[in-house]
């Protein structure tokens, strides 16, 4: 079985390699666009606590309804291809950051903030020189879930005409072979497990203060 | 005459939902070089008043001033810089060495990295960290003494004028807080800071104050000397509050040239010296110890300035005693 689908890889070797591309190139696309979302809107609902239930709530519900339904629902105003793809993406990888970026700001000790500002730093240095690097380690563990699961949902994107490995999958479904669709779905998880374990390490790297 | 550091002038402040105020109407002088501790029980006011200082709260009405400027006019990161800042949670950056820690403000003011360098280790060496052990660790790996200690070093980087305290040895253990309480006496003889250091401790407030300012609901009940205090309580609530210490205690922080007699022409007297600043209680175990009955206090610059004889060591404790009870 694994040498049948070697050999049918083999043989569709450029399909296949333009299929990761893609696939990579929209999950890192919704994967950034998110964070560049999610990270300043987190912070911004961490110092406004008045609206960041509201805020959180409404991205959560948002995030219950299926990726399918947005793509669905994405088409008719968005077209086929790239863009709903993208956009469907993005709505399910922007809670998780935002809630650990929340969650990271809200975590950090009051009176660590308070020596900042008291000792003459601004509110510009404290974001960039304690805040953020304090946020980090949780902001890399909802960019990890949120990567994920962007990972896993793409193939979706083969659905409206966006390619990635998606195609393979749908492909071998439909032609009941096995062969295709284990291409295709052995690709996917080593693709996320790949992501995870650089991350991971990422993570590993800005938390070295809370070890050695 | 020193300069006034810090003045007061009719301030209140009223938090928000609340009715009450925290402060009432203060008005005071803070003359430059002058060690001035903050006493009260919580909810008296004395943080409150602390923290408008450095405008981590904002007064209400009335005016601060520092050095004659009124502070709502200074660039308040400026301002704070010029301010070395402790509060009992220490509130170090966990993400930070000890050394960048306390090198975050000299950064900000753009030092170059050899003078930081070396501002650190004086520093650490100042606050009994040895920087060879210390400067490359992170607070998480310092116990709660050593913390405070780099906190107070982190303070002083860009040598503060002005140190404002907020109960900063308060969660440390009674053996550590005795030490680090003589070495920031040493540190403010050495370098000749303005230091207002929030307390609740009543014989921690009398040890290290020049001055000791006492705070109930919201005002002022008494700024005078310990001396002062407790031989003269301005009021009900001060004769109440120094009464919860024992005798024993209050001589500790009773000093020699407090109550010590005049001395007539020369003295050729052989008797026990003591130094100006030396404790009553000290003294008291001399009397005890020797068959002495008296001893003489000097100055180490003019040689003897006074004497106190058993008697009237006797008479000043019991004035304090009767006076407070």
């Amino acid at each position: 079985m694994i040498n049948e689908s070697i050999a049918y890889l083999l043989l569709n070797i450029d399909k296949y390699y333009e299929a990761v591309m893609v696939h990579i190139e929209i999950s890192l696309a919704a994967l950034a666009v998110s964070f560049m979302i999610a990270v300043p809107l987190g912070i911004w609902c961490s110092k406004n606590g008045s609206v960041s239930y509201s805020v959180i709530n409404a991205f959560t519900i948002l995030r219950i309804i299926p990726s399918l339904a947005v793509l669905v629902i994405a088409m008719p105003i968005l077209g086929t291809g790239f863009v709903p793809a993208l956009f469907a993406l993005t709505l399910l990888a922007i809670p998780p950051i935002l809630i650990n970026t929340y969650s990271g700001f809200r975590n950090i000790d009051p009176f660590v903030l308070e020596c900042a500002a008291g000792m003459g730093m601004n509110a510009g240095k404290i974001l960039l020189a304690i805040e953020i690097p304090l946020a980090m380690p949780l902001i890399l563990t909802g960019l990890r879930t949120s990567a994920t699961e962007v990972i896993a949902s793409a193939t979706l994107a083969s659905y409206i005409g966006a390619g990635g490995l998606g195609d393979f999958i749908f492909t071998g479904i439909g032609m009941n072979d096995v062969r295709i669709l284990l291409i295709g779905g052995m690709s996917v998880a080593l693709l996320s497990v790949l992501t995870e374990v650089s991350l991971t390490a990422v993570q590993h790297m800005v938390t070295k203060y809370q070890r050695d | 005459m020193a300069r006034t550091a810090i003045e007061f002038r009719n301030v209140s402040k009223q938090y928000a939902n609340t009715s009450q105020y925290a402060v009432t109407g203060v008005n005071m002088r803070i003359s430059e070089g002058s060690f001035i501790t903050i006493l009260g029980t919580s909810g008296s006011g004395k943080t409150t008043l602390l923290k408008m200082v450095n405008r981590i709260y904002e007064a209400t009405s009335g005016e601060i001033l520092y050095f004659g400027e009124s502070i709502k006019n200074l660039k308040i990161e400026e301002y704070r810089r010029k301010i070395g800042y402790v509060i009992q949670q220490v509130g170090l950056f966990p993400h930070m060495t000890v050394e960048e820690n306390i090198g975050t403000i000299p950064q900000i003011l753009r030092w170059d990295t050899d003078k930081i360098a070396k501002r650190v280790e004086a520093l650490l060496e100042l606050v009994c960290l040895p920087p060879r052990d210390f400067k490359k660790r992170y607070p998480r790996q310092l116990s709660g003494g050593q913390q405070q200690r780099v906190g107070l070093a982190r303070a002083m980087a860009a040598d503060p004028d002005l140190m404002l305290m907020d109960e900063p040895f308060g969660a440390i253990d009674a053996i550590t807080r005795q030490n680090l309480q003589e070495e920031l006496i040493g540190i403010q003889r050495k370098l000749n800071k303005t230091i207002l250091f929030v307390t609740h401790d009543v014989s921690e407030a009398f040890k290290l104050g020049d001055k000791v300012m006492i705070m109930h609901e919201g005002k002022i009940q008494q700024f005078d000397t310990p001396y002062g205090i407790i031989s003269k309580p301005a009021n009900e609530y001060v004769a109440r509050l120094i009464a919860t210490q024992d005798i024993v205690q209050r001589l500790k922080v009773l000093k020699a040239q407090s109550v010590m007699l005049p001395v007539d022409a020369q003295v050729s007297d052989r008797a026990f010296r003591v130094g100006t600043e030396e404790s009553l209680h000290n003294i008291l175990t001399y009397f005890l110890e020797h068959d002495q009955n008296h001893v003489l206090v000097e100055d180490c610059g003019r040689g003897v300035v006074g004497k106190i004889t058993w008697e009237q060591l006797k008479v000043s404790t019991r004035q304090g005693k009767i006076l407070s009870a």
